[in-house]
This record gives C-alpha cells, structure tokens and sequence, in this order.
C-alpha cells in the first residue's frame, strides 16, 4: 500500500502546542521577522454556540512571517472549504507588502501552526480577517523599510519597494530585498492599529480577477481531502447507529460482525464499532449487529411541525417596534396576511464528514474535514480527556462546508477510537450518515400582516417570525411602522426540533427573505403596479435601489403588472453587509407543474471586491445552490427518524435546472469589503413564487415549490 | 477468497491480489493508492467516483473489481500526459470551474468519456451528459463551458 505524503508530516513534534504561546510559533517556524494581530473581535464571540467559544488568546490570533529565505506566510485557523479565500486573502497581503502574489503562501486550519480562531463561517474572513491582516501586513513593511534604511544609510522617506525589493528612490541600483533583512533576524512585532479604512482605488493586486491559487491540484486529483490521506496500519471504522435521534440502546449482537475475518468489534458504552483495513468490510459488518432501541419520540413530522411551531408554548422577543402597529393599520386602505412555511434542509456537502485520527505516544493528531479545527480540538480535550497541548487538528482541503461541518463529531470519534485501539483510526460516514447527523437548516413559519395606502405606499409591517433566525428579518423598505416579533424554543417547553439545527449558508436569511419579498410582490401585484416599481417607490436605500437598477439592467427588464403571463421574478435583499437583486425568469409547465428557472440576472454591492473573479463564481454558486431550497430540498421525518438519506429522495440541483446566470458586481472600490459569499444564495424562494404567480396567478407559501405543489396551486386559481 | 485480478490501469498492466467482491471504488482507493476517486455516496447517485472503462465513464462504487477484470481503467490521475493536463483539466483550470474541488475528479471523467463517445455536443448534451454528476457548490455554469472549450480544443487535435 502507498503512504502519499501527509501535509504536515510531523504530528509528533516535540514541541509543546503552541496555540498560546508566542515564543513555541517561533521557535517552530525558525528566524524571519513575526508580526502579530489581531482580527477576531472578542465581543464576536458571545454570538457563538458554547460549545464553540473557549477563552481565547486575548494578545492576538493571527500572524504572518517573513521567513529568512523572503518567503511569506499568513497563518490562519481559518479554512479553505471551496470559498476561495486561500487566494482572495493571499492577495491582500501581496498588495500591501509589495510582493508578487506568487510568494505569498497561506497556512491553514492547523492548531499547533496556527492562533486559535473560532471557525470560518459567515462570510466573515474576507470582511473581517482580511483588513486586520492587511494593517498586520503594512506594519510588516514598515519594518523592512527600517531595515532596509539602517542597511542602506537611505533615509525611509527615500525608499520604495517593488516586488519585494526596497530600494532607494533616487537611486534604484541601491535596493536589498525582504530576504536578504530577515536573514538572521528574530523580529517580533505586534500590531495593536484598529485596521483604518484603505484606499481601495490605488490597489494593483486586490480588486482584479485571479485565479485560484488551487485549481491545478483539484484537477489532478492531487488535493489532499482527510479521506485521502494514508498511514502505516491505518483501520476504517463504521459505528453503530440509531435509526432515530432519541432512540436508546437496549441490547446489542455483535457476534455476526465478529464472524466476519478481519473485523475487530470495539464497544465503549453505547458507542459500538467495527474496525478492519478494508472499508467493504466495515461496510458489511456494521449492518451485521443486531441491535434493540427504546425510542421516545417527540410527536412531529414533516407535515405538522408547523402548526406545532405555531401552537407552542414559545418565548416571545420582540425585536424591533417602530410607529404603531394600530395606526399602521389605520393608515393602510388594504391589509394583506400571509403565512409561510419552509422546511428543514440538509447542508449535503459531496464529501461526508471525515477525520483520520493517530495517537502517538500521549498526542493525539486528528486531520479533519472541519470548518472549527480549533473546535474539534477542544471536543477532544473534553469528551476525551485530553490536555490542550496533546491534540494537534490539522485540516486538509475541505470538500464542501456550508455550516454544515463546523460540527465535528466525527473527528471526536476517530480520535476515541485511535485512543482505544492504538491504531490509526479512518472515519468517512456514509451518505446516510451524513444526512442523519447533519445539523439542519431549521424549519421555520412566517406569518407578516401588512399595508399600503392609497397611494401604494406600505404603512404597516408586522412581522413574526417562528423558529427561524433573525438573520435577514429587517423590513428593509422604508415603512413607519414596523414590528418585528421572534418566537423561539421556551426552555420549559418540550423541544421544537427533533435534532440538530445549525448555520446553512447565509443562515435563516433564505427564509426572511422569500417571505419579505414574496408580501411585497403579493402587495404590488394588488395595488396594481410593476413590481419592481412598487420596490423602488418604498425604498429609500440607495445602495438597495442602486442594485435593483443593476439587476434591471442587466436583465433588459420590461415593466408590467403581475400576473402579466410571463414568468418574470425579482426580489432583493441584504445580507452580510452586501445588498444582493435579483431577476429571474421561468418557465411553468401546468400540466406537470415543473418550473424551470431559464435565466437570473444579479447585481451585488459588497463594497471592494477584492477578488473580482471569486465574487463572480460565489455568485453563481449562490444562485445555483438556491435552486435547491426553491425547487426540491426538503428533509423528511417521522419524530427523530430521518427519512430522506440520500441524494435520490433529498433532491439538490443538477445541471438541468441550471439557468443561464448573468452578474454584475456593483464597482464600490472606494468602500471596505463585505461579505460576497452568501448573500446572492437570499433570493431565490421568492424569485420562484413570484415569478410562478407571473406566468400563472397562483401563489405557493410552502417551499420547495416541487411539481406536486404547484399542481396543487394551480387548481386554486 | 482473493484472488489474482489483471486489468490496465492508467496506462499500466496492473495484477493484484484480491477479494474479487470488493468495490472498485476502495481498490482504487485504497490498495491502489489512487485517491482522486472519491467517495460521495457509495450508491451511484452523486458520480463523484467516475472512472473510465474501456474508454466509457463509469461509478467505481457500482462495480466490484472482478467487472474491471481484463479492462482498461483510467482514473483521474491517469488522464494528464507527461506532467500535462489533459485538455478537459485544463478547460476546468481556465474556466475556474471548481470550488472545493471535491466533485471534480468526478466531473472531470465524465466529461471526458462524453467526448470520447461525441467529440462534438451541443451545449444541451452537455448538460445531459453531467446531469447525474453532483456539484453542492454550484461550479455547474463554468463546468459546462469548460467542457465546451475542451471539446474545441480536442478537436483541434492534441
Ligand atoms: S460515490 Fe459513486 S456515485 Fe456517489
Ligand atoms: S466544487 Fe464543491 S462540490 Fe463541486
């Protein structure tokens, strides 16, 4: 068998873990010039689950080096899972360090390398990590320029540097690169600087299209995911499993696995496995135990969680109140209710959540398909016993996140099972597994009251939102009156969802945003104007009304009333900071109810771009990943018993239903960058209804608008 | 239960020792060190494990290594020639028409056994040809334009 190389090849470095430890990184990494900063905000930290804050490293939690050979490195926690920061955060720092792209390289993910970092979620790396990096980047410089001015006998005011090489402005020939001062150099610096808001437009690097800096490796298949990677005496395990959450162990058989040859069964509580180098084997054993369950299940599916959501006993937040909801009311000649119903939805990254643990001597090494190395490393120190500097998370490429594997159970139970079996421990779940455990996007009813004028201005806004998060709730159009009313999970109260819930890609704003812009359509179509137009007249953000310009545009759009018989859709909405339009049309057959989405036209404002090029392609994956939730994803369950487990019955988009995709990005270099790798995902619930209530008057509130329901809608019409 | 089981595989005439049931997809994988295969589903719905054999892609996690016996298997690492992409890697490279990468090698053989069988498809096969090919990340738009520029670029001869 072959042992490709690992990554980071050395899991039993006799160092101490050195996530807090300045002196232990330096010690590590060998001479060059450090500089420490800080991009986390702290306070960020209370927004996090419990199990995913930890008291963190107050002094800082990023750093780069300037290595003695002039090379640079960033090292991150954070990690690279298809978004594309490898590249778009390795750009910013050859732009403010003056240096070719090229020599830039990123370290990732990996906690004895990297400061702690909370995990890469939420459109934040670009938003918030890239211009503390960029601060920590130019203190860099200044640094260099102090030793080059030293060396030189130039004064720094005279200095310049290009490609890596300072040199004297007057006398060009006069010039020393990074390399040649940080040969010998042990030079630690720490940034405190609040990062100031740039000039975007003199940027070179930053702000223009570049390929990824990974491409060449996914092609040939030579990326390294945790599954691809191979040790000496490495096992695959499959653990035994509930068909439902809640359900409880009674008895367990496992002398038919036992009978297979070369099957080591391992049993730890509850928590049964099956062992064997060949992962057929494990496959064929597990389903040879015999196990009984006790089940308490909570008295919910698919279809009546709704009306349960609606009727719990709830904790009430009301979250914004502005004017009066009575006057608004009154101020309104028609009042429109409505009530939206979305389901839960699976993250379904290609690849499954994965770990290979090792244990050697007393450090336990994990590489992982995570979005929380840093996490993981802690669920380690607790479930397992481990001390902090006895686990060591590296993480490889990762094949797909979406929120849905900042979880990482699996890592917590390949490093159990390398701890009781002293080998190298492979955990891949299988599809099935992954659907079961994932942590869903979760379900949520929307229920909005609202009013216009006479003079097709909205007056009222009542907004209640039950189980979903608030993310993406504000009403956005300009409205005096505005209530917005949360409904959650009341802690006496029996548990709303019967599993795990989590972030799914620009989290809860999918829901927001289709039952917002899906009113406003039904508001506009009953007053009797465009529906774009209506949008303009009650808005009055410019950066919103900017993008709904773009998108028309774009589009080539054409005003008229709805329904007008022609498919058309458009929405907008805001989402980490980027205001996101979109304008689509499609195609409804009545005879089946298929939709087909023929063609989006998107224009974002999210401030700089810093890469052009991966804007563009978060876009379109955007957009294509919300064809999902619109037209087919929906997770199916009777009590804690997951029924959809696997890509036939949990349908995501394929290629033929893929519309021809044109996307602008508004030019705002003079304004800091936001997050681009969510927001265009917002739209899509509402482009489908309303473009469906377009081409045929009939209106869909249950999501995914499959076949089955838009039959159903069109007899009601 | 082993047995000794031939096929060409990249090129190679390859002999190993074993059980013939087991799934191509974890021979590959794992006795034969080629990882680029990858594992999505393991029931034939997500194609991310696309081999070719005798020249049509197939899913290696539908097959048990005795179907490959006496075929010629090629894997996404066999499909560069001397430290060169093959014309397909390349359109995806020039395309950027992958994001976490993970459904690639997947795509990637199936496109190419769809120019294999029809060097000249209209953009409507193309997708047809892929339909059953995975992507959670939403790299579909540029997949099929890559593969439209390598269907060009093969046929200018390579
Ligand atoms: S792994 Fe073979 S089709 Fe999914
Ligand atoms: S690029 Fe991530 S699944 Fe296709």
């Amino acid at each position: 068998m072959k042992n490709p190389d690992l990554s980071n090849p050395s899991p039993a470095n006799p160092l101490e873990k050195s996530g807090l430890k300045r002196r232990s990184f330096i010690k590590l990494l060998g001479g060059g010039i450090f500089i420490f900063f800080q991009p986390w905000n702290p306070a960020d930290l209370l927004s996090l689950p419990a199990d995913q804050r930890r008291s963190l490293t107050k002094e800082y939690n990023a750093f780069l080096q300037i290595a003695e050979d002039g090379t640079i490195k960033c090292f991150t926690g954070k990690i690279e899972m298809g978004q594309g920061i490898i590249t778009s955060l390795a750009m910013m720092m050859a732009e403010e360090l003056n240096v070719p792209y090229e020599r830039i390289s990123m370290v990732m993910g990996d906690t004895d390398l990297c400061p702690y970092d909370a995990g890469t979620w939420g459109s934040q790396s670009v938003q918030t990590f890239g211009p503390a990096m960029m601060a920590a980047a130019a203190e860099a410089r200044a640094v260099l320029t102090d030793l080059a001015s030293a060396r030189l006998g130039v004064p720094v005011t005279e200095m310049d540097v290009k490609d890596g090489v300072v040199f004297d402005t007057k006398n060009p020939a006069k010039k020393i690169s990074y390399g040649q001062l940080a040969k010998g150099k042990k030079i630690e610096k720490r940034v405190d600087v609040t990062p100031k808001l740039e000039d975007y437009t003199k940027f070179t690097i930053v702000g223009k299209p570049m390929m990824r800096k990974d491409s060449r490796l996914k092609v040939t298949g030579e990326a390294k995911y945790a599954g691809d990677l191979r040790l000496p005496g490495m096992v695959y395990a499959r653990i035994l499993r509930p068909q439902s959450h809640g359900a409880k162990l009674k008895s367990a058989d496992v002398s038919g696995a036992e009978k297979i040859p070369g099957i080591q069964v391992v049993r730890d509580g509850d928590f049964i496995a099956v062992l064997s180098e060949d992962r057929d084997t494990v496959d064929q054993a597990v389903v040879r135990i015999k196990a009984e369950y006790t089940f308490d299940e909570l008295p919910v599916n698919d279809t009546n969680l709704y009306d349960r959501m609606v009727g719990a006993n709830s904790r009430v937040e009301v979250a914004e109140s502005l004017g009066d909801m009575e006057a608004g009311a009154k101020a309104s000649d028609k009042i429109f209710e409505s009530e939206f119903h979305d389901p839960y939805l699976a993250h379904a990254a290609i690849e499954t959540h994965t770990a290979l643990a090792n244990l050697e001597g007393d450090k336990m090494t994990v590489w992982a398909s995570t979005q929380s190395p840093f996490g993981l490393q802690d669920s380690i120190v607790r479930e397992l016993g481990f001390p902090v500097n006895k686990v060591r998370v590296i993480t490889p490429f990762v094949g797909g996140g979406f929120g849905g594997k900042a979880p990482h159970q699996q890592g917590v139970e390949a490093a159990r099972l390398a701890k009781l079996v002293k080998k190298p421990v492979m955990v891949v779940w299988s599809r099935e597994e992954e659907f079961f455990y994932d942590t869903f996007r979760p379900a949520a009813v929307v229920r909005v009251r609202s009013g216009i004028d006479k003079a097709r201005m909205i007056k009222l806004w009542d907004y209640r939102l039950f189980y979903g998060g608030s993310r993406g709730s504000d009403a956005i159009y300009d409205v005096p009156n505005v209530k917005r009313t949360f409904f959650e999970q009341n802690m006496d109260s029996a548990p709303i969802h019967p599993f795990g819930t989590g972030a799914w890609r620009a989290p809860s704003n999918n829901t927001n945003t289709w039952a917002r812009e899906t009113q406003i359509d039904i508001m506009a179509s009953a007053a009797g104007i465009d529906p774009l137009e209506f949008r303009l007249k009650n808005l009055k953000d410019e950066r919103m009304i900017a993008c709904l310009k773009a998108a028309a545009d774009k589009f080539g759009y054409v005003p008229a009333k709805s329904p007008g018989g022609r498919g058309i859709g458009v929405a907008c909405g805001t989402d980490a900071g980027s205001w996101v339009a979109l304008i689509a049309e499609l195609r409804v057959d009545k005879s089946t109810g298929h939709v087909q989405v023929i063609r989006v036209a998107c224009a974002q404002d999210m401030g700089l771009s810093v890469n052009p090029q991966g804007s563009l392609l978060q876009i379109e994956g955007c957009i294509i990943m919300s064809l999902g939730y619109a037209l087919g994803e929906e997770v199916m369950f009777e009590g804690g018993n997951v029924r959809t487990r696997g890509f036939d019955s949990y349908l995501i988009p394929h290629f033929s239903w893929v519309p021809k995709i044109d996307a602008v990005i508004l030019d705002r270099k003079d304004k800091p960058p936001k997050g681009g790798g969510e927001p265009a995902i917002i739209t899509m619930g509402a482009l489908v209804s309303n473009g469906i209530f377009d081409a045929t008057g009939a209106r869909l509130f249950r999501m995914p608008m499959t076949p089955e329901r838009v039959l159903e809608a069109l007899k009601m019409v | 239960m082993e047995q000794k089981i031939s096929f060409t595989l990249n090129g190679k005439k390859t002999e190993i020792q074993v059980d013939p049931a087991a799934t191509l997809l974890w021979v590959l994988r794992n006795k034969l060190g080629l990882t680029g295969t990858k594992f999505g589903c393991g029931t034939g719905f997500c194609g991310a494990c696309t081999v070719l054999i005798n020249k049509e892609a197939v899913r290696s996690c539908q097959l048990s290594v005795s179907d490959v016996a006496g075929k010629e298997i090629i894997t996404i690492e066999g499909l560069g020639r001397n430290g060169k992409l093959h014309p397909v890697q390349q359109a995806f490279v020039d395309h950027e028409a992958l994001q976490c990468g993970y459904c690639t090698p997947g795509m990637i053989m199936t496109a190419t056994g769809l120019l294999l069988s029809n060097p000249s498809p209209t953009r409507q096969e193309i997708i047809d040809g892929l339909d059953g090919n995975l992507c959670r990340c939403g790299a579909h738009v540029r997949i099929v334009d890559a593969v439209e520029t390598a269907a060009k670029s093969m046929k200018g001869g390579k």
